[in-house]
């Protein structure tokens, strides 16, 4: 009689193991700044990487032949520091056991985690890290989800010349890799353009009283502003300018007035525009994935804010990744980045395609950006595409 | 030259919310030889009670500046008897440490309940025009505040009972004692009102720029520099010192990058500590 049990069990096991498939884990490390000056930003980034998990594995989970993983995401607070990043990501790898990487927020910590995931040889899919030259140095294995820095003032530097052919441009940005980056790119872009720039400095990320800059942005006749950082220093900058009446016809900044939080400035925040990776309002039809508008709403739903384009840049990581697993069939790490070399895809963030020059592998060559600006329709502030024309919501102002 | 001018019409008028947060810092220094490294966290108390005031309860936002200094005021003297008392008297460590201590831990509880983003609290007032440049409104106010409130310093510390038994103890702690004044409680009464100035520049600078759990530390930094220029233990100096930096900051910016200006200003803290170690202000000492 129990040879029987036993028998019957056995055979009960066996039956239940080819009816359902395979459950596994497959571990994704990165991490967010929970705390310091990237908050605002990280968090947003880190929002759209959580949505995309719980939609994964929602519907089941990433389907591999026969086995389908649930997707777990292993993330600490790196504090906006590299430090920390350099130690965070080595855990993530070597204790965690993570099988796949994403990047942490910002340019600069994307640069510290690279080192680390090529060390280990693991993939990573970056978002938030628009510079370049992080993928000049022979990296095999990161693959860039934003347009490069060099992209970021191209358009706003079109636009506005179609507007006043002969500008008088102030370039003041934020000391960090990506801003000078973005700084290189525009010089280089102005010169080609024939266009001088009435002002070109730099100043700290730290820097809270902008009063001085503002005086030199005024003494210097400027009547276009280019520039900015980051949130919380680009926040601050657009406050001043507005509070000091400082008289430009046209601002241009990075990265912050992309925010949904950028509102809180009122009407501080009228007219300023900013280059931006994605905005809810693009039409871009997926070959998979969500729409921009079902994204939008599941994002409202889940976290009761727009979302800006650093929430879209960490959904879209997962979704690339998700999908170079798929067509990999496998989760082994180097037929997941041929399947990543591989990838002509548009998504609900656009068209997404990387390099596989060795001289700057992994560089995002799919992807376009897009010029948002802030403007007020029936008394409420929102933000319009405005630039390129195809995709404009709204007329610049200028 | 008018863009040089209103840079340091600018520069002064920030200077002087320098001044007052640096008083608070000094004044504690002189009174029990005590560097407050928690002073950072507590600008950002100032900053964060002016939101809560203004943004969060919808009050005026200078309506905050008194509760604020009643709040600095009766949470410097409890963080006196926890953190300080048992160190006055020991080598200067000891309280660096402590204070430092308090600072982390400051830093750590904002950071849990209103995490590191920046926040904004709008304060509209009229601005001054001149030319192409404004001064605003609330740059202006705030000169004014910081020159009030450093005049009702000076009342108290010249002018009233409690204020000679501070500038006793600051001047001879044993010889204090022996003639009656209850030292230990004037020195955590020092300690109050320190912490209250420091609460109070903050709630000042929350008026002018948006900020964050984090923004105290350029403010600490910007108060060394400031006690150095004006004399370790002088209030009246840390006012002009602050002024004195505004003005340095505001001749400075239009001749260099922005990005060089704590260049200069540090190094001239190297300077004056080694040239003028008791203040370029010294003589204005108490």
């Amino acid at each position: 009689m129990e040879v029987f049990k036993v028998l019957l069990l056995a055979a009960a096991a066996a039956l239940a193991a080819t009816a359902a498939p395979a459950q596994e884990t497959l571990t994704i490390g990165f991490t967010a700044s929970q705390t310091g000056a990237l908050n605002n930003d990280s968090t947003a980034q880190m929002r759209g990487i959580e949505l995309w998990r719980d939609e994964v594995n929602a519907k089941g989970g990433i389907k591999v032949g026969g086995t389908t993983y649930t997707v777990n995401l292993v993330t600490y607070d790196d504090e906006s520091q590299g430090t920390r990043v350099q130690q965070l990501y080595a855990r993530l790898i070597t204790q965690d056991k993570a099988q796949f990487l994403i990047s942490p927020y910002s340019s600069g910590l994307v640069a510290t985690a690279a080192i680390i995931s090529e060390q280990y040889g693991k993939v990573m899919v970056t978002t938030g890290g628009a510079l370049e030259k992080t993928y000049q140095l022979g990296n095999k294995n990161l693959f860039q989800i934003y347009s490069g820095a060099s992209q970021y003032l191209a358009g706003a530097l079109q636009a506005l010349r179609e507007k006043n052919p002969n500008p008088r441009i102030a370039f003041v940005y934020e000391d960090d890799p990506f801003s000078k980056g973005v700084a290189a790119a525009v010089r280089e872009l102005a010169k080609s353009m024939g266009l001088t720039l009435a002002l070109d400095e730099s100043y700290a990320g730290s820097t809270t009283d902008f009063t001085p800059i503002i005086n030199k942005i005024i003494s210097s006749n400027a009547d276009v502003l280019l520039g900015g950082g980051h949130y919380a220093d680009g926040a601050t900058l657009a406050r001043q300018l507005y509070e000091q009446k400082a008289g430009l016809k046209w601002v241009t900044l990075l990265v912050a007035p992309d925010s949904p939080k950028f509102a809180q400035l009122g009407d501080a925040a009228i007219g300023i525009s900013v280059p931006s990776q994605w905005e809810p309002q693009v039409t871009f039809k997926p070959d998979f994935g969500p729409s921009p508008a079902q994204f939008t709403k599941a994002f409202i739903d889940k976290y009761k804010i727009e979302p800006g384009y650093h929430a879209a840049g960490g959904y879209a990581a997962g979704l690339i990744l998700q999908r170079a697993i798929e067509l990999a069939g496998s989760v082994e790490p180097d037929k997941v980045a041929d399947a990543l070399n591989k990838m002509d895809v548009t998504t609900f963030f656009g068209h997404t395609k990387f390099s596989t020059d060795p001289k700057q592998h992994g560089l995002q060559i799919g992807h376009q950006m897009v010029l948002a600006q802030w403007q007020k329709r029936n008394g409420q502030l929102v933000k319009e595409v405005v630039w390129p024309t195809d995709a404009k919501t709204a007329d610049i102002l200028y | 030259m008018i863009g040089i001018v209103a840079s340091v019409i600018d520069g002064v008028l920030i200077g002087s919310v320098y001044g007052l947060a640096a008083m608070g810092l000094t004044l504690i220094w002189g009174v029990m030889k005590v560097i407050n490294l928690a002073h950072g966290a507590i600008v950002v108390l100032g900053m964060f009670i002016l939101y809560l005031m203004a943004s969060a309860l919808g009050l005026p936002a200078y309506g905050a500046i008194p509760v604020t200094i009643a709040i600095g005021f009766v949470f410097g003297v409890a963080l006196y008897w926890i953190a300080v008392h048992r160190m006055i008297g020991r080598p200067e460590l000891m309280s660096l440490l402590a204070t430092f201590s308090v600072n982390m831990v400051l830093i750590g509880l904002g950071t849990a309940w209103w995490s590191t983003s920046p926040y904004n609290v709008p304060v509209s007032i009229p601005g001054v025009t001149w030319g192409r440049y404004t001064f605003t409104g609330t740059h202006i106010m705030a000169a004014i505040l910081a020159a009030v409130i450093a005049g009702l310093l000076y009342l108290l510390l010249y002018r009233t009972r409690v204020g000679k038994a501070i500038r006793a103890v600051a001047n001879n702690r044993e010889a204090a004692e022996l003639a009656g004044i209850p030292t230990t409680q004037v020195l955590s009464f020092a300690f109050g009102l320190g912490v209250a100035l420091a609460g109070v520049s903050g709630t000042l600078i929350a008026t002018l720029f948006p900020f964050t759990v984090l923004s105290g530390e350029a403010y600490q930094l910007k108060g060394f520099v400031v006690t150095v220029l004006g004399g370790l233990g002088n209030p009246a100096g840390a006012l002009l010192g602050g002024i004195a930096l505004g003005l340095i900051e505001g001749l400075a910016t239009p001749f260099m990058p922005v990005s060089w200006i704590p260049i200069v200003e540090f190094g001239l803290f190297v300077f004056c500590l080694i040239a003028f170690p008791r203040g370029i202000f010294a003589f204005s000492k108490a």
